[in-house]
């Protein structure tokens, strides 16, 4: 087994310099990835690779079909890629652990709990329940639902609901965040809300997200980096960085406009959709 | 639709809102008794039936008084409860992990599927002569025929119940580490206990009624063999009395089930 070289120390310092302190994320690399589900069908996923450094944000921008989910279940470790691996700061992922968690399109909270023991779940599962006194307070605030711990879950809207997905994710203190379009079946201003405060959020503790998405204004708003997937098979078609200050990213004005244009251009020359009409 | 709105409905009977439902369930009662009442004048009034005349509900319900007064109601009630209780008790035993694992597992589902839908149609009764050949005390035999009875709503409630799980509900469990005992007893347990209790409550029902019919059996306890003894000693005020007893046990419990559905049920009908 091949150690992956880059250490978490050096690699967080130098790569991500504007991270504040040291980052709790991990280094993330997936090497040679493919993926068959039936024979006939042809490979889902193509020799697929590409690292991302401590704390740092990677979107990974495709049409909806084109393997996305499929990759993010595999670096989560809910299923396993008929070639590759993907190594989480020097090691093989081989299952899912608390250490790297993922959300999924759906809150999928449990009705028949309040909101601190949806969120506590994962210390639960871990057998760290002594931590949940102090720490679910804490992620329940982080997400702004200070207020809503002994809530039913039913109660919520979608977007509080998908919140108590978040701190559930963050409960545990992950080194990685896999989103899978979190945010699609939420209302637009819900959606900006939810993109703002999960950046802020990734970016205070450092954490590595990946985020998978089909939406380019998700992915400028959100990410450092940008992975354009091709489809059939998938495999990364191209890597550009997002240089905008966080002002830019919310506001909308010139500079997020030219990285929209720039980003939606490439990503229509990939997936061979018509420019310009894409959101 | 508005017409049927403007209807004053709840304005006919001011004050009577809330007390409903009570006011109702006593009329009910009431018609019951009243039924009852005028069956027995017309038993009384037959020349051929006129020997059956304490069923109806003066001697009835002044034995029943006696027989609550001395405490003989609780000596025949307290075997049946224990004979139902044990045959439920295996019965969840046997048909809640074997529920959840045809549930879970396609092959097992469709292997089983024939025979369980057989085996559940034969009436548990006809099991009657093999349960006394097979078990050495008259209790086996009564608590085999309602294990019998009671196994099948609660086995099939538990793997409809599993049926309906999100499967999203399983997946954000093991993407956050869950070992398959969590899975079991924080996943799935709590998302099927209504359809648990619910099997529980339909198996109570069946076990109830097969409940008497067993304990006519050799035994010498128990509300069935009360029956069996008021009518062999030609009692037929005890008789009824115990008819009584028996629809009065059965409709609690019943009851007892149907507050434990409230209680669990998680679906908030407003959501
Ligand atoms: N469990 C599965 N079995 C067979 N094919 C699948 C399965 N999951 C996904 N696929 C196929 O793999 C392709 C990629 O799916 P997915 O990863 O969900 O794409 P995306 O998330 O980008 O929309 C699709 O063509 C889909 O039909
Ligand atoms: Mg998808």
């Amino acid at each position: 087994m091949m150690v992956e070289p880059i250490t978490r120390d050096n690699a967080g310092r130098t790569a991500m310099p504007h991270v504040a302190g040291r980052p709790s994320g991990a280094h993330v690399a997936v090497r040679g990835l493919s993926h068959v589900y039936r024979r006939s069908d042809g490979p889902v996923l193509s020799d697929i690779g590409f690292t991302a450094e401590p704390g740092e944000i990677v979107a990974l921008l495709g049409r909806s079909g084109c393997g996305k989910s499929t990759l993010l279940h595999m670096v989560s470790g809910l299923s396993m890629p008929t070639a590759g691996e993907v190594v989480i700061n020097g090691n093989a992922v081989r299952g899912p652990s608390p250490r790297w968690v993922m959300m999924f399109q759906a809150p999928s909270l449990y009705p028949w709990m309040t909101v601190a023991q949806n969120a506590a779940l994962g210390l639960r599962f871990a057998r760290r329940m002594h931590e949940a006194r102090a720490r679910i307070p804490e992620v329940l605030d982080l997400v702004d639902l200070g207020g809503f711990a002994d809530r039913n879950a039913q109660e919520l809207s979608g977007g509080q609901q998908q919140r108590v997905a978040l701190a559930r994710s963050l409960a545990p203190k992950p080194e990685v965040l896999l989103l899978d379009e979190p945010f699609s079946a939420l209302d637009a201003f819900t959606r900006r809300n939810l993109q703002q405060d999960v950046r802020k959020i990734a970016r205070g503790l450092g954490l590595t997200l990946l985020i998978v998405t089909h939406d380019v204004g998700e992915a400028v708003r959100m990410a450092d980096r940008v992975l354009v997937l091709d489809a059939h098979p998938g495999r990364v078609a191209s890597d550009t960085r997002i240089t905008l200050t966080d002002a830019d990213r919310n506001g909308g004005n010139d500079a997020f406009q030219r990285e929209h244009t720039r980003l939606m251009q490439t990503y229509s020359d990939i997936a061979q959709v018509p420019g310009g009409n894409l959101t | 639709m508005s017409a049927v709105a403007d209807i004053p409905q709840g304005r006919a009977a001011p004050g009577l809102g809330r007390a409903r439902g009570l006011v109702n369930a006593v009329l009910g009662i009431g018609l019951l008794l009243g039924l009852w009442w005028i069956g027995g004048e017309m038993i009384a009034r037959n020349d051929d039936l006129f020997a059956f005349a304490s069923f109806a509900p003066g001697p009835t319900l002044s034995r029943l008084a006696e027989l609550v007064a001395s405490g003989a109601v609780i000596d025949m009630s307290v075997p049946s409860l224990y004979r139902v209780g044990m045959g439920l008790a295996l019965a969840a035993a046997i048909g809640v992990p074997v529920g959840i694992l045809i549930g879970r597992v396609a092959i097992l589902r469709e292997i089983t599927n024939v025979p369980f839908q057989f085996l559940r149609m034969i009436s548990p009764l006809s099991w009657m002569p093999i349960a006394v050949m097979a078990y050495d005390t008259w209790d086996g035999a009564i608590i085999f025929l309602i294990f019998v009875a009671a196994v099948w709503p609660i086995l099939f409630a538990t793997a409809a119940g599993l049926r309906r799980i999100d499967p999203a509900w399983l997946k954000v469990a093991r993407n956050l580490g869950a070992n398959p005992f969590h899975m079991l007893f924080v996943v799935i347990l709590p998302a099927i206990s209504v359809d648990i209790l619910t099997g529980i409550r339909l198996a109570l029902g069946v076990a109830w009624v097969v409940l008497v019919p067993a304990e006519y059996l050799g035994v010498t306890s128990g509300l069935g063999y009360a029956i069996n003894d008021a009518r062999d000693t030609l009692d037929y005020a005890s008789l009824g009395a115990t008819v009584v007893i028996i629809g009065v046990i059965g409709f609690f419990l019943d009851f007892a089930l149907m507050m434990a559905i409230k209680k669990f049920n998680w679906v908030r009908s407003d959501a």
